[in-house]
């Protein structure tokens, strides 16, 4: 009896706090930075900040496919730096190239995630592994490429995408590519996974594979479909990082766990089920947030990875504890 | 009733156990591949009994390391932490130690009591805060990393001589770090065949509900599994101190022991998914791996070309026998 109690009025009050817990932490997050740092409130001081984190956002929403189909891909940091890397080959320093080069880059990163998948789905390899064994293949054949130690810049051509923003512009300034790549790649995440039967799909299998077979989901192409979409948002990352940084063999790493990290801090649940696009690049607006706010704190690196450690403990917890309620 | 239950016992017992024997077969490929690798290229030198124990030797640190994490993934969990904490236990041991044999016995304890504590809050915080393990030990591995290096930022601290004697002493002809290696395998194996619990990791990793329904504390199962898994990666990290003379904060993270620890576990025929799978298999997949690189280094591969190899091997490997496995993969 009391536990129907208790249980009803769960339900009353889940109702109350739809709205996803990471808005809330951003908007804190943003007035924390705001009064340690004013100048963030200017145009060029936020959209500065969305530009540097627009890359992260797009990798973490195409990363939030795997996961909700029940998945991990660790794979994408090693194809962040294959992209890079391949580029600064194939092009030469030659701007002229850049028209063929990225769409040679879109299919490399499409063969990638179709392998991933295809291991996943016809050999069984758990995903962890195969995405696993992917980085670490990946990595060898970008250093293999480069010869090991790549150095220099992209051409202009192709650093265009991440470096370049629209300038005098009312209201807001300015306006940098990234950020309108951001928000059109992340409109065709949000409406593939919310608004199509593949979403629906990646969502059933995620959340109970047995029941999305019976229910006649063909597993195999919509985990295939999810690990090339988390390729292929790879891919965009690259091209934009690209555009950032210098060309090394280092560019992607560590930056798998950090898409976990933001799709995590998005509320999606790990091995599947369940997570919002939207919440995902919310998600990664708030990492790239903490960060700046610890680097206008004067906080040095290593207290980054600390708090970025306790941050992803304190979110998961949460959203366990708050989906405890539910019996979910 | 009684009959079902022996044609049951039949059944597993009766005919050809594919699972059982595929990290053996593994292994074996492995081995004929290196000794016609060798002949074919005329390095016959490559092929005596004190070679064979040498590439074992080289993977110790990870073959101590895999033997804890076989622990974890018994019981359905994974621990990402195990190379940050090596790297912890290095420094930790080689500064308290600074030179001063005297020390040696402190450090130890001192190692071993950050490993528990470490693998305490690993355990707590997927059982009581019910924490996905992958974030869990992911998060400590971060933690531990951010401490270390607000610490240290190059080599630090010193190993006396004696304690070099760990790597690099031999009893009765035979490394004193493969017989401990192989002393640590001999102990897990024990723990997880014939112990109480040691049947209660199988019992939680295969079926949580089930092993809490049958009154196995499951939540003390999980945290004491993680405390040992940690303590292992305590004596890999103890092992690379007196290796390389000195304990440095980049050594775990340079191995990738967490990654090749948990790729090592699962050549060796143990379940992602928990509780089926065992120390011997993660023994034979700790040679297969040190086997594959002796043959890279026989052949004369390059660097990077090896590294693709690798990784084309641990999906094979696992592939191997994960494509007879009835379970959905995930």
């Amino acid at each position: 009896m009391i536990q129907q109690l208790k249980l009803k009025s769960n339900s009353r009050m889940k109702k109350l706090p739809q709205l996803n817990l990471v808005y809330f932490v951003l908007a804190a997050l943003i007035v924390a930075i705001i009064l340690n740092n004013p100048n963030f409130a200017e145009p060029t001081g936020y959209m500065n900040f969305l530009k540097r984190a627009a890359p992260l956002a797009i990798l973490a929403a195409g990363q939030l496919y795997v996961i909700v189909s029940g998945g991990f891909d660790l794979s994408v940091g090693s194809t962040i730096t294959l992209v890079v890397v391949g580029s600064s080959m194939l092009s030469n320093n030659d701007p002229s190239t850049t028209w063929w080069v990225i769409p040679v880059m879109f299919g490399i990163g499409a063969l990638i995630g179709l392998i991933n998948g295809l291991v996943v789905c016809f050999l069984r390899v758990p995903s962890l592994i195969a995405t696993l064994g992917m980085m670490i293949t990946v990595n060898g054949f970008a250093s293999m490429w480069s010869g090991g130690a790549p150095r220099g810049y992209l051409p202009d051509t192709f650093r265009f995408f991440g470096r370049t923003s629209f300038r005098d512009i009312p209201i807001i300034q300015m306006l940098p590519m990234a950020l309108i790549i951001l928000v059109v790649f992340g409109s065709i995440l949000y409406w593939i996974m919310h608004k199509t039967n593949l979403g629906k799909m990646i969502h059933a299998i995620g959340d109970n594979p047995n029941a999305a077979k019976l229910a006649g989901v063909s597993i195999n192409r919509v985990r295939i479909s999810a690990f090339i979409i988390s390729s292929i948002s790879a891919v965009v990352t690259g091209i934009l990082l690209g555009g950032f940084a210098g060309v090394s063999t280092d560019v992607g790493t560590g930056y798998e766990l950090q898409a976990i990290t933001a799709a995590v801090l998005g509320g999606a649940q790990l091995l599947g089920g369940r997570g919002s696009v939207t919440a995902t690049i919310a998600g990664a607006i708030t990492l790239m947030a903490i960060f700046t706010l610890l680097n206008f704190l004067g906080m040095p690196q290593p207290v980054r990875q600390v708090v970025q450690g306790l941050i992803l403990i304190a979110a998961v917890a949460l959203t366990m504890s708050r989906r405890g309620n539910t019996g979910h | 009733m009684i009959n079902r239950i022996f044609e049951k016992i039949f059944e597993e017992n009766a005919g050809f156990k594919f699972e059982k024997w595929a990290p053996a077969l593994l292994l074996s490929t492995a081995i004929l591949i290196y000794i016609i690798v060798c002949i074919v290229t005329g390095q016959t030198q490559y092929l005596t009994l004190d070679n064979l124990l040498a590439v074992i030797g080289r993977s110790i640190a990870l073959g101590i390391t895999s033997i804890g994490q076989t622990f974890a993934i018994l019981v359905a969990s994974i621990d990402l932490s195990v190379a940050s904490l090596i790297s912890a236990v290095a420094v930790l041991a080689s500064v308290v130690m600074n030179g001063n044999p005297t020390m040696i016995i402190p450090s130890i304890i001192a190692a071993i009591m950050l490993g528990a504590l470490v693998g305490f809050v690993n355990g707590l915080t997927i059982t009581k805060l019910k924490v996905n393990p992958l974030i869990a030990t992911l998060s400590m591995s971060l933690i531990i990393q951010g401490v270390l290096s607000a610490f240290v930022s190059n080599f630090a601290g010193s190993v006396p001589n004696e304690f070099l004697f760990f790597a690099y002493g031999s009893i009765l002809g035979l490394p004193l770090s493969s017989m401990f290696f192989f002393l640590l395998a001999i102990v897990a194996f024990l723990i997880l065949r014939f112990t109480k619990f040691g049947s209660h990791i199988y019992a939680v990793g295969g079926n949580p509900d089930a092993a809490r329904f049958a009154g196995i504390p499951t939540e003390r199962v999980i945290i004491y599994s993680h405390i040992i898994c940690s303590i292992c990666a305590t004596f890999a990290g103890l092992y690379l101190a007196s290796r390389l003379r000195s304990g440095a904060p980049w050594i775990g993270a340079d191995g990738v022991y967490d990654l090749e620890s948990i790729a090592v576990v699962v050549i060796g025929g143990t379940i992602l998914a928990g509780g089926r799978g065992g120390i011997w298999g993660t023994v034979t997949g700790m040679m297969i791996f040190s086997l594959v690189d002796s043959i890279f280094n026989v052949v004369g591969i390059d660097a990077f070309a090896k590294q693709v190899l690798r990784g084309v091997i641990i999906i094979a490997a696992v592939a191997f026998y994960a494509a007879r496995s009835k379970r959905l993969a995930s």
